[in-house]
């Protein structure tokens, strides 16, 4: 679509621009508790935890206001089109973020419950990795979103099956390190429950991606996503290896 | 459809099939083709096309003196009698052309039917207003007759619990919806094949619309029904199919459901969502 022409009614185009500045907040806060919730993690910072945690509060409480403005605007507004797209694509948006503001929390949380623990450094390492790249994929997302770019949207969409594989590839380590020894199964499972949030806050990602796309064109993508998660199938295949 | 050499049929689409409503393919019932139009020198319409189906109700939007109550009229040529107008192009009924040289304007107004933005009852009791059509067009016998097609007007029109207790009232004692809803079975008691709209509801309150448009979903179901408003919101409630009019021309026609969440042109997307073009 082209570039969109300013509404005949001050008063709506000031609540849509309202609208996406809260969802840029919103974003921002959301990398925010995730970052800080993986660097809690690596350095072991119950402090930094804590505090993590308690920005979450701020996230909750945007999406409270995101999803209140929004049905007040499609009660008074009727919005169409574009219009109606967007307060859609905010309100699916701000959903996700707050998942994933959860997500970061969790994190957080269990960054404090393995204080005491000795981490092994390669673990920690394919952690952070995973994390970092779950952080890039947010915030290039989010600056689809903004910037209203559905071929970003879409190449965030594509790029999700590498955290996938990332997962795929420490939930094996996790389950190694377990098996050698049991004193590790404590530490490991914090840290496989971690890891399996950081792919959930790339599967919200994508879902975000799919809100720009949508927002842009007013179609869903219709490709293949290709699915790199083939943990829940894994066990099986462990067994034949381990036995 | 018969093979009528000057109209280039177009495969007609089928408007979005609701859940529970099975609706088969739609079948064309008016066909414009490049229609323009003048008056005097001024030209109005610029090649409109536009297919218009039996069973839906089609929709005509845009800004004031873009066309389409213009057009609205030329499709039972009510444009006729306005002196200096002139009308070019190819519209028709059933694929008859309605501006053929043989074919009676009144007539054709027993098969197109219209209904205006000001409830426009005659000075006459609520009886004759509905019976006067039956009467010019000849179509009843007997006072039974007269009766039952009465009746059947004002029960499709939902007015006939109303008023059937005071039928030789004066129908131009009832109230705005109602005199609409009179005007509806006046409109509809000759069993026209179309049912044109100009503005329906513009003079009505909420409730009155609420119930012309209740109206509106039970008589598409064996009427073509083209409405122009200027309420977004009620095209996008009744119709199935939207055609947005803008400079006398047609911009973009498509599903109601398309037009309103995704249209393609950025005229029409300025419009619906209340921007400068």
């Amino acid at each position: 679509m082209e570039q969109q022409h300013e509404h005949i009614v001050r008063s709506y185009e000031e609540e849509l621009a309202l609208l996406n500045n809260k969802i840029a907040k919103m974003g921002g806060l959301a990398e925010q508790v995730l970052g800080q919730s993986f660097e809690a993690l690596e350095r072991r910072d119950p402090d930094l935890a804590a505090s993590t945690i308690n920005e979450d509060e701020e996230i909750d409480e945007l999406q409270r206001e995101i999803e209140e403005q929004a049905v007040v605007m499609i009660a008074r507004r009727q919005p169409m089109a574009y219009d109606l797209r967007q307060i859609m694509a905010a309100l699916r948006i701000s959903t996700d973020l707050e998942r994933i503001g959860d997500l970061g929390k969790n994190i957080a949380k269990r960054a404090v419950a393995v204080v005491s623990e000795q981490q092994p450094k390669q673990l920690m390492l394919g952690l952070k990795h995973m994390g970092e790249l779950a952080l890039g994929q947010l915030k290039e997302v989010l600056d689809a979103f903004i910037e209203r770019d559905a071929d970003r949207a879409l190449a965030v969409w594509y790029k999700d099956e590498e955290i996938d594989a990332m997962y795929n590839s420490l939930f094996r380590e996790l389950l190694t390190y377990m098996m050698e020894d049991p004193r590790n199964i404590g530490l490991c499972t914090h840290l496989l429950f971690g890891a399996k949030n950081i792919e959930r806050v790339g599967d919200h990602a994508t879902n975000i991606a799919e809100t720009v796309y949508y927002l842009v064109h007013g179609r869903a993508i219709t490709d293949q996503r290709p699915k790199g998660d083939t943990t829940a199938s894994t066990p099986v295949s462990m067994k034949r290896t381990a036995v | 459809m018969e093979a009528q050499p000057a109209v280039r049929v177009q495969a007609p689409a089928v408007p979005e099939p609701r859940e529970g409503q099975s609706v088969a393919r739609l079948e064309l019932k008016m066909a414009a083709r490049d229609v323009n139009l003048w008056y005097g020198e001024k030209q109005a319409l610029f090649g409109v096309s536009l297919d218009m189906f039996d069973s839906s109700v089609t929709a005509l939007i845009g800004p004031s003196g873009c066309g389409k109550s213009t057009f609205l009229r030329c499709l039972d040529r009510m444009n006729d009698v306005i002196d200096g107008c002139r009308v070019e192009g190819d519209i028709r009924l059933d694929g008859e052309d309605i501006y053929a040289p043989r074919v009676d304007p009144v007539q054709l107004r027993a098969r197109v039917g219209m209904v205006f933005q000001k409830p426009n009852p005659f000075p006459k009791s609520i009886f004759e207003n509905v019976a006067y059509g039956p009467r010019i067009h000849g179509l009843c016998k007997t006072k039974a007759e007269y009766a039952d097609v009465v009746e059947k007007s004002l029960t499709r029109a939902g007015l006939w619990d109303e008023v059937k207790d005071r039928l030789d009232e004066s129908g131009t004692g009832l109230s705005g919806g109602q005199q609409q809803r009179l005007c509806i079975a006046r409109a509809i008691s000759v069993n026209p094949e179309v049912l044109l709209m100009d503005e329906p509801c513009s003079a009505l309150d909420p409730i009155a619309t609420a119930k012309i448009e209740t109206l509106m979903d039970e008589l598409k179901k064996n009427l073509c029904i083209v409405i122009v408003t200027h309420s977004m919101q009620q095209a996008a409630r009744v119709s199935q199919r939207t055609a947005f009019f803008h400079l006398g021309k047609l911009v973009e026609v498509d599903e109601t459901s398309k037009i309103f969440t995704n249209p393609t042109d950025q005229r029409t997307q300025d419009y619906v969502t209340g921007r400068f073009g």
